[in-house]
């Protein structure tokens, strides 16, 4: 069965990945400057006997690896510990500040892949043409702008100069906390929907370069069926994206929270660093990056789904920033010449071939 | 537009090449080429020393202000003098980056690509881990806990960026690891060190810079947030994420104190973006860029 193959193979991946990340989250606790067991104490007296009952609560005499295994069998428990400097416990400080994180990263996820699939599409579609300069450029801006940068920009723009939005908070639940979160998410999305844009374009430029297509218009079949079949076949790349803009969304969303002081995981995340509440760091960390994993995972599953030959290849490299890069050839030389350019009558089944330029 | 040009070495005949290629480079590439040049004008010539002089009694006034055409912050700092002088912080580090990660990935990408073996089984088992993780992230959570300065937060970076370069170079040198020209070497009796020093790295040269070139943009872009965190930076440098974040309280006062070193982060990697996509793409053509 190649499938539960398959899937079992990246599931190993995945545990690999989070056994990994977690082991260099909690080594973080040790190579942290400062003394943990002050930052536990907190304003209480440093007698001894708390000392040594600290030590004790958090097995700080044990060896490294024992302590790690203490932490990671908590963890799979579901007790994320306990906050060094509030001193509550993590996974309640933690629950409620997700649910405003993934409203604004579905909200940016949404504007990222409603306007950058379509755009990327067009661009495609009319490779060389202005709109597809217009589209490529704007991505180029988009994918060198910061989240932060651009959200401060919109901040002063569309909020202290026309008033349109408010500048801080969230809001009530509902409509008036969507009107709130406007701002920050399209910030959130310019950087993550450009990379969308660049992905798309290159998969679907891809795919209208194949034979396949010249050879379906060129047998006069209906741009609509043509389109449907380039369309899908090209959604393969843009799904397998969706790591990529999971990875995007999760690294902005710090940034872009902390300039519209959304209290979400984001700005806790950052709190945390500056007041060095390691034990919050590395919950958060590890969630994320368990959110990431089972994107990719699920990602994964889709080609196998979608594209048999993944499933009996091993599975390609296609991921990761290089994947980003790829441009197609900017002229399409023959791919959208031939409905027009083969003469009345000819073989249905003639190769437009390398001849096709000379119509007229 | 792919015409074959008969390589002369003389003078002339390079010059006339090197305007002939320049001419073919589209304007948007060309501003964005000059605005670099700018900024490395600005990273060299210290132009603004006079960026950390405070004036706490006059602090942030707006633009326009007599002296300071762009106000000043709330430390009565000059904007402008002090973003011209943010950008050395903005670019040495970037560019260190670059250059760092390039070399861990040419070293592990052509040792894994030409080698193979348990070398090449390693680092890409290494490549893989270190790809799937959340580079941006991990940088803030270790530059936040480990701390220290501006350089530290380089050396995360290097490590961070490396994994992907390490991709592309070997996945170069194994396009070219079969081909005739590396076998006669290995006839000739070569040795290795002297095959992938002498013979691969040069073919693969051209797609290192222009990586070397994206990555430039890319570690802006996140230095820059990781100091608008107020990470890798002592609060009193000039340094545009410090700028944003400090400015940030000052948008009815004084909106040119975050505005223009906002401005500048999107400009200046925007036009290393645009240069390097463009280099990339005639590297695709196959034309020398």
């Amino acid at each position: 069965m190649p499938v539960a193959r398959f899937l079992l193979r990246r599931l190993a991946a995945l545990t690999a990945l989070l056994v990994a990340l977690s082991f260099i989250v909690f080594s973080l606790l040790h190579v942290a400057p400062g003394n943990l067991v002050k930052n536990l104490l907190g304003p209480r007296p440093a007698t001894p006997e708390a000392v040594a009952a600290i030590r004790e609560r958090y097995h700080l005499d044990e060896p490294f690896l024992a302590q790690y295994a203490h932490w990671l069998g908590g963890v799979l428990r579901g007790d994320l510990g306990v906050s060094a400097r509030s001193g509550t416990d993590i996974t309640t400080v933690l629950g409620d500040r997700v649910g405003l994180t993934l409203l604004l990263a579905g909200l940016a996820a949404l504007l990222a892949i409603g306007v950058g699939v379509p755009l990327g599409i067009r661009a495609a579609q009319r490779t060389g043409s202005l709109t597809d300069r217009l589209i490529t450029g704007s991505a180029v801006v988009g994918v060198s702008a910061p989240g932060f940068a651009v959200g401060l920009l919109l901040l002063y723009v569309f909020a202290v100069m026309l008033g349109w939005f408010p500048i801080y908070g969230t809001g009530e639940p509902g409509l008036d906390r969507l009107r709130h979160l406007a701002l920050p998410a399209v910030a959130l999305a310019l950087g993550t929907g450009a990379m969308v844009v660049k992905v798309t374009r290159t998969a679907v430029a891809r795919e209208l370069q194949q034979d396949y297509v010249t050879f379906a218009r060129s047998r006069g079949v209906p741009e609509r069926v043509v389109r449907r079949t380039y369309l899908r076949n090209a959604s393969v790349p843009v799904v397998t994206s969706a790591g990529l803009v999971v990875a995007g969304l999760v690294g902005g969303s710090v940034l872009v929270e902390s300039v519209f002081a959304i209290p979400g995981l984001g700005v806790l995340l950052a709190d945390s660093i500056t007041y060095k509440d390691v034990p919050v760091v590395q919950a958060i960390t590890l969630l994320v990056a368990a959110t990431i994993g089972v994107t990719t995972a699920l990602v994964d599953l889709y080609t196998a789904v979608a594209d048999p030959r993944v499933r009996r290849a091993t599975v390609g490299h296609g991921r990761g920033r290089g994947a980003v890069g790829a441009v197609a050839d900017p002229t399409l030389p023959d791919a959208s010449l031939p409905t027009s350019a083969l003469p009345d009558g000819s073989l249905p089944g003639g190769m437009p071939g390398p001849g096709a330029g000379g119509a007229a | 537009m792919t015409t074959t040009l008969p390589t002369e070495t003389g003078l002339r005949a390079r010059l006339a090449r090197a305007t002939r290629r320049l001419r073919r480079v589209p304007g948007t590439v060309a501003v964005a080429a000059l605005l670099l040049l700018a900024v490395a004008v600005l990273v060299i010539v210290p132009v603004a020393p006079h960026a950390f002089d405070q004036d706490v009694l006059l602090g942030a006034t707006p633009a326009g202000t007599p002296g300071h055409p762009l106000g000043t912050d709330g430390l009565g700092r000059d904007v402008l003098a002090l973003t011209l002088a943010g950008a050395r912080s903005a670019i040495v580090g970037p560019v260190v980056v670059a250059l760092g990660s390039m070399l861990l990935g040419i070293v592990l990408g052509t040792l894994a690509g030409y080698r193979g073996g348990w070398i090449d089984a390693v680092v890409s088992r290494y490549v893989d881990l270190t790809l799937a993780m959340p580079a941006l992230l991990l940088a803030i959570v270790v530059a936040g806990v480990v701390g220290g300065g501006y350089w530290i937060t380089v050396l995360v970076l290097v490590v961070l960026f490396s994994p992907s370069d390490i991709r592309i170079v070997r996945g170069a040198v194994l396009q070219h690891a079969h081909r005739p020209y590396i076998e006669s070497t290995r006839v000739l009796g070569l040795p290795a060190w002297r095959v992938m020093w002498r013979h691969l790295l040069p073919n693969v040269r051209p797609l290192v810079l222009t990586t070397m070139l994206l990555n430039i943009a890319y570690a802006l872009v996140s230095m820059s947030g990781l100091t608008y965190l107020g990470l890798g930076v002592s609060p009193s440098a000039a340094d545009w994420g410090l700028q944003l974040s400090d400015g940030r309280d000052l948008l009815w006062t004084n909106p040119a104190a975050s505005v223009v070193p906002g401005l500048a982060i999107i400009l200046v990697a925007t036009a290393v973006n645009l240069v390097g996509d463009h280099l990339s793409e005639r590297l695709d053509r196959g034309e020398d860029a």
